[in-house]
């Protein structure tokens, strides 16, 4: 395999990947919108509920829509990975994934390359985010915009690795609706998005564990550390480890026969 | 460039789609492959084309195997499917740079080939309009040049004229068959409508997944007793008793 041809194949990818999510603005506006309100409706009602104590890694009181900004960071790109599943499986139905396989480049490289042009467009939404959320005064360390960055990339890889896992064992698109209710909310809300752990051990010490071991919790800390110009390294091989983990069950689990149905 | 089919067997299950299937195709001929609904056509093409894995048997490019050599295979290809595959809300020319890209042309050196084939194809002032504009003729003009982008050998062509009016058919026809001259390309065209096939052409019926007959369009009329190929085809398929086709 060429240097080259795999760079303009990769090129090529990410550019139509750009193109089809710049014309589906509706996309892009709902990707905003939906971290939008819980930045600021959700915390609003919070806020007065739920203290937050000085808890690591942030230095001093904060108010809740601060404690929240990376757990919608990683909404939005949970939301992407699953969205990139949805158009996986449609591409496979319209038959445009054709296309795709009919490459002479090898299969897994391919997908490698759909998973990373993926994460790479969800990142701009995180930060179309990241900067609105200054008006509701989550301000974080100026620096921590880019030390975020690498944080925010492997953890988009992970969702879009498992978003690219679960549109291998999706047969048809109507059966997308059971990965919001079985995928996506389980992982947002049994996670360290919305509260701290130890605010969910007070509750239930079994919905603590759940939320302990689930991998989002971790991406969640990982961009949270990352954004205060913190590392917390538990979080990044976790995160690391089950990105890799899903990547390689999504281009072993890829069957062509299935797209080519 | 030819292809060799040898002993090609699929199966979904316990329901077998192609039985030992064996041809040849020859370099730079246009050759027509026929059968009713449910012969097996688009299971061949998916298995020309490595959208399946081959199960028995093995298909050949120029003597390589394309289980063995996926990539060097796929180079040589060029497609265009039954179904279209064209981005709808992505223009002419970003569909072909984007096929382009998947076989590692540079986007330079792709526009040059966009622009050669479009203008081959007419559709040079068209390159600019979104895919969801042109009508169904103008899609599957574009679906060749695209398959014609990375300079195959061998154009395969799953009922491309499904669902467009007669001229455009005709014209479509014409077009591949001028290819065949003038660059050389094996085409293989996948059809059910009998006015696309050329008395001369070779042929390939394929019925309930195996070959029933491979020969030249004129052998199979007289083989049928019939007067044109329309009878032929309907004969040979409905009746199965034509003996010692192949």
């Amino acid at each position: 395999m060429k240097v080259s041809a795999s760079w303009y194949c990769f090129k090529g990818i990410l550019i139509r990947e750009f193109l089809r999510f710049v014309q589906q603005r509706s996309r892009f506006l709902s990707a905003l919108i939906r971290p939008l309100l819980w930045l600021v409706v959700f915390a609003a009602g919070f806020r007065a509920a739920l203290g937050i104590a000085i808890i690591d890694p942030y230095e001093t009181y904060i108010t809740y829509e601060t404690y929240i900004a990376p757990g919608l960071c990683c909404m939005i790109l949970l939301f992407n990975g699953m969205q990139s599943s949805l158009s996986m499986v449609y591409d496979r139905e319209m038959g445009s994934m054709r296309v795709l396989l009919m490459s002479p480049l090898p299969r897994p490289y391919l997908l490698l390359c759909k998973m990373v042009s993926t994460a790479l467009i969800s990142l701009t939404q995180v930060y179309a985010f990241l900067l609105i959320a200054l008006l509701v005064d989550v301000e974080p360390p100026l620096l921590g915009y880019l030390t975020v960055l690498p944080a925010l990339l492997l953890v988009a890889l992970l969702l879009s690795s498992l978003g690219l896992f679960l549109s291998t064992r999706i047969r048809q698109l109507e059966n997308f609706a059971g990965v919001m209710n079985f995928v996506i909310f389980p992982m947002f809300f049994l996670s360290s998005a919305l509260y701290p752990l130890w605010k969910m051990q007070e509750a239930s010490e079994w919905l603590y564990w759940i939320c302990a071991v689930n991998p989002f919790t971790h991406a969640v800390e990982l961009v949270r550390y990352a954004l205060y110009l913190k590392l917390n390294t538990d979080a990044m091989f976790i995160t690391a480890g089950c990105t890799l983990f899903f990547a390689v069950l999504a281009v072993t689990g890829f069957n062509p026969q299935k797209s080519g149905k | 460039m030819t292809i060799s089919v040898e002993s090609l067997s699929f199966s979904y299950g316990p329901k077998q789609a192609l039985q030992d299937v064996n041809f040849l195709l020859e370099k730079g001929v246009f050759h027509a492959l026929i059968g009713p609904n449910g012969a097996g056509k688009s299971t061949l093409f998916a298995l020309l084309t490595r959208l399946y894995e081959l199960q028995g048997g093995n298909i050949y490019i120029d003597g390589q195997s394309i289980k063995e050599q996926p990539s060097s295979a796929m180079k040589r290809i060029g497609v265009v499917f039954q179904q279209s595959t064209l981005d709808l809300d992505l223009t002419v020319t970003q569909n072909l740079l984007y096929h382009a890209s998947l076989h590692g042309i540079s986007s330079k050196e792709a526009q040059k080939q966009i622009d050669n084939e479009l203008d081959r194809m007419e559709m040079k002032t068209r390159a600019n309009e979104k895919v969801r504009g042109l009508n169904g003729g103008h899609r599957r003009r574009v679906e060749i040049a695209r398959a014609l982008l990375h300079k195959p050998d061998i154009l395969l062509l799953d009922e491309p004229t499904v669902g467009l009016d007669p001229q455009t058919r005709r014209g479509l026809n014409r077009h591949v068959r001028k290819l065949c001259d003038d660059e050389n390309i094996t085409v293989l065209w996948a059809t059910h409508l009998m006015e696309e096939i050329d008395i001369n052409d070779p042929i390939i019926l394929l019925h309930k997944g195996s070959i029933l007959l491979d020969s030249i369009a004129s052998t199979m009329i007289e083989k049928s007793g019939e007067q044109n190929l329309t009878d032929a085809f309907h004969k040979l398929t409905d009746s199965e008793s034509f003996g010692g086709a192949q």
